[in-house]
């Protein structure tokens, strides 16, 4: 494992998979992917593949539960078949609990909530394959699930990760080393998750962090480009 | 998914908007300024491995455990670390019995990454047998009282029962080698874990007003707050984990300055924990002084019948093993009873002249003999003071060799040496009440 660090970065500055050490994988959305959701997307990193499905706003399931906030619930999940060897059980671990957590309070922060009481909103997230920054994946299927579905928002919420290794940093980094998850709101440059793992001093994490905002917001570009074309799509459909 | 709701107290609009109100003028409801901590204590019981944390009102037990296991198959020689969380309904009405709740999930998600993937614990040093048998080391983290900010408390709590835990030694045996044999920890002295640094939770809460943030929020504020973020941190300023879950979004620089107040902040508490296990290590070491004299252990076990009847404890002496464990809480407990007058935190001085007190009230030719605390431990002897009266003229038979012995172990250096020898001399059960040895017998079966 150490060897592997060692020639992360070739002398040539290439990663393992050809990528510069600034370099993202390559992105591609879809909307609409789930027909029967009030939303849906798919949103590809690399080899890294998830859905989203939105439903709501609609009635609060549980009155006990209603406020004059929207409810805002998420489940994340990862197929069996997502990783190498095929998973036990993915449902309900602590892992996944602590993501679907993550995710809902990610987009409770860019959900415009009081503009919807007495509703909920529930977000369904799947893993179809998992090749690292699933969390980052799935924020990002998330929103634009959201957008889809019409659901008032501050803003894209968009989200992804940055690594650290023989003193240079990685974007979107897979194999070992600190990792760095991050989530912003572009338009307001405001950082609302955070995640970090392993040892950094604190002016090296701030870099990593600085390398994490500026793929957030080439990621949060490229959401927004899909999101007009869809947009545009729609319009083309309805013979506007 | 959650019942996030449900059971959850609301906040009144009117304190709501109080708490925000005096944070702008940074003031606090409970006194305190934005970056300050509440007040810390740290107890450590007398067993390895506990730990007990007041962080202000909220409480929190945590117990570390060992087992040998087989290793992960990819990890074939590293021992593992698991943390388990318990939130029990009694201390917060959000907290529902059954499955853990989220937050409980998250809890230990964040402790366990701020102890795991920062390697703070050495994991290659578990290993016994490559690939065979390795140690698994579980922490317990147990919610007494959440009265706000529980990852901090919960950290502090795990970090400072890691360093007083203390696992048996094995050794390999067999011809090929591959036996393993585990000391019992009378036979040899249990090691502690190797801990390369402690990482410190320090929470953030920051509020839908911007640049507004508080350091270890209390319930209320809790409530109040719309985002929060914990950054752990060890002393030489390496970010070890940070949980930003969502929640209110702050800028870039704001999050740098939450890291370096942080850092300062890990320092304190970590000169804190230190202290606190410095003051457990060194009663501990103290307390195996004590029982180390093996000569006054024959002594008692030769002890004439009628006398073995009037004091239940003596009784046990001589089965060995299987009551060795019993004694030795007995002694503990006679410790507490001496402790006790002389307060919990005793500095190191404290602990000297509580040593050359403690043996006195049991040992009979010590010169030294402490009044106070030979009347105190007369006291806590209550009827069992006569029976002791010809223990002291037995004593006259072998003159001299406990109190030189005793002497050469002063210094708590000694520890591993005296641990050897140890188990032959627990004489002591005659100092504790019959009352007290009944009820450490019902919490040991307990444990058990």
């Amino acid at each position: 494992m150490i060897d592997l660090r060692m020639e992360y970065v070739s002398p040539e500055g290439l990663r393992l998979d050809g990528r510069r050490p600034m370099e993202m994988r390559q992105i591609r959305a879809e909307i609409g992917a789930v027909s029967k959701a009030d939303g849906s997307a798919m949103f590809e990193m690399g080899n890294t593949k998830v859905i989203a499905a939105v439903y709501g706003p609609r009635e609060v399931q549980n009155r006990s539960q209603i406020t004059n906030h929207a409810l805002v619930r998420c489940e994340y999940s990862m197929a069996n078949f997502s990783t190498g060897d095929r998973m036990r059980k993915s449902k309900g671990d602590r892992r996944s609990t602590e993501i679907s957590l993550v995710i809902r309070q990610t987009m409770e922060a860019s959900i415009l909530t009081h503009l919807l009481p007495r509703s909920q909103i529930d977000i369904y997230v799947q893993v179809l394959q998992a090749d690292g920054g699933t969390r980052s994946a799935c924020i990002n299927a998330a929103t634009l699930a959201l957008a889809d579905a019409g659901i008032p928002m501050r803003d894209l919420v968009t989200s992804c990760s940055a690594g650290y290794l023989n003193s240079t940093s990685l974007l979107e980094d897979s194999a070992g080393g600190p990792d760095v998850t991050l989530g912003i709101l572009p338009k307001l440059d405001k950082v609302t998750l955070l995640q970090m793992d392993s040892k950094l001093p604190i002016d090296i994490l701030e870099n990593v962090m600085q390398l994490a905002i500026e793929g957030c917001k080439a990621i949060a570009n490229y959401i927004r480009e899909i999101l007009l074309e869809n947009t545009k799509q729609l319009e083309y459909r309805r013979g506007v | 998914m959650e019942q996030r709701l449900a059971n959850s107290w609301r906040m009144p609009l009117n304190d709501n908007k109080f708490i925000e109100a005096a944070l702008l003028s940074d003031l606090r409801v409970d006194g305190r300024r934005p970056s300050d901590h509440r007040k810390l204590t740290i107890k450590l019981a007398k067993q390895d491995g506990s730990a007990e944390v007041h962080l202000g009102q909220t409480h929190v037990v945590t117990f570390v455990s060992a087992q040998l296991v087989r290793p992960y198959k990819d990890r074939p020689n590293e021992g593992s670390l698991s943390i388990f969380t318990e939130f029990s309904p009694m201390a917060d009405p959000s907290f529902e019995p059954g499955r853990p709740a989220e937050s409980a999930v998250e809890l230990g998600r964040v402790v366990d990454r701020g102890l795991r993937e920062s390697r703070a614990i050495d994991t290659e040093s578990l290993c016994v047998l490559s690939g065979k048998l390795v140690w698994a080391i579980r922490v317990d983290i147990h919610i007494i009282d959440n009265a706000g900010n529980l990852v901090d408390a919960a950290n502090i709590a795990a970090l400072a029962a890691l360093l007083t835990f203390r696992r048996p030694e094995c050794s390999l045996a067999g011809e090929d080698g591959q036996e393993v044999v585990v000391h019992p920890p009378e036979e040899r002295d249990p090691i502690p874990l190797i801990i390369h640094h402690l990482p410190i939770a320090i929470t953030f809460g920051f509020f839908s007003i911007e640049n507004l943030l508080v350091i270890d929020p209390t319930n209320e504020e809790e409530c109040v707050m719309t985002g929060r973020m914990t950054a752990t941190l060890n002393s030489n300023g390496d970010v070890c984990a940070i949980q930003k879950a969502g929640g209110e979004g702050v800028s870039q620089r704001f999050i740098m300055h939450c890291l370096k107040l942080a850092h300062s902040k890990a320092i304190d508490i970590t000169t804190k924990i230190k202290d606190a296990v410095e003051v457990h290590n060194n009663e501990r070491a103290l307390r195996k002084i004590k029982r180390h004299p093996s000569s006054v252990a024959m002594d008692v076990g030769g002890a004439p019948a009628g006398i073995g009847e009037k004091q239940n404890q003596l009784v046990g002496v001589e089965d060995g093993t299987g009551l060795d464990k019993l004694k030795l809480k007995e002694e503990e407990n006679f410790m507490e009873c001496e402790a006790t007058p002389s307060g919990q935190e005793h500095s190191k001085d404290g602990n000297s002249k509580n040593f050359t007190g403690g043996p006195s009230s049991w040992d009979p030719y010590s010169e030294s003999v402490d009044p106070d605390l030979l009347k105190a431990s007369l006291a806590s002897r209550g009827p069992s003071v006569p029976p002791s009266k010809p223990k002291d003229s037995r004593h006259e038979t072998k003159p001299k060799e406990p109190p030189q012995e005793i002497n050469t172990d002063l210094s708590p250096i000694d520890k591993p040496l005296t641990g050897g020898q140890s188990n032959e001399g627990k004489t002591l059960k005659d100092a504790v009440k019959p009352k007290h040895k009944r009820r450490k017998k019902v919490s040991s079966n307990n444990e058990n």
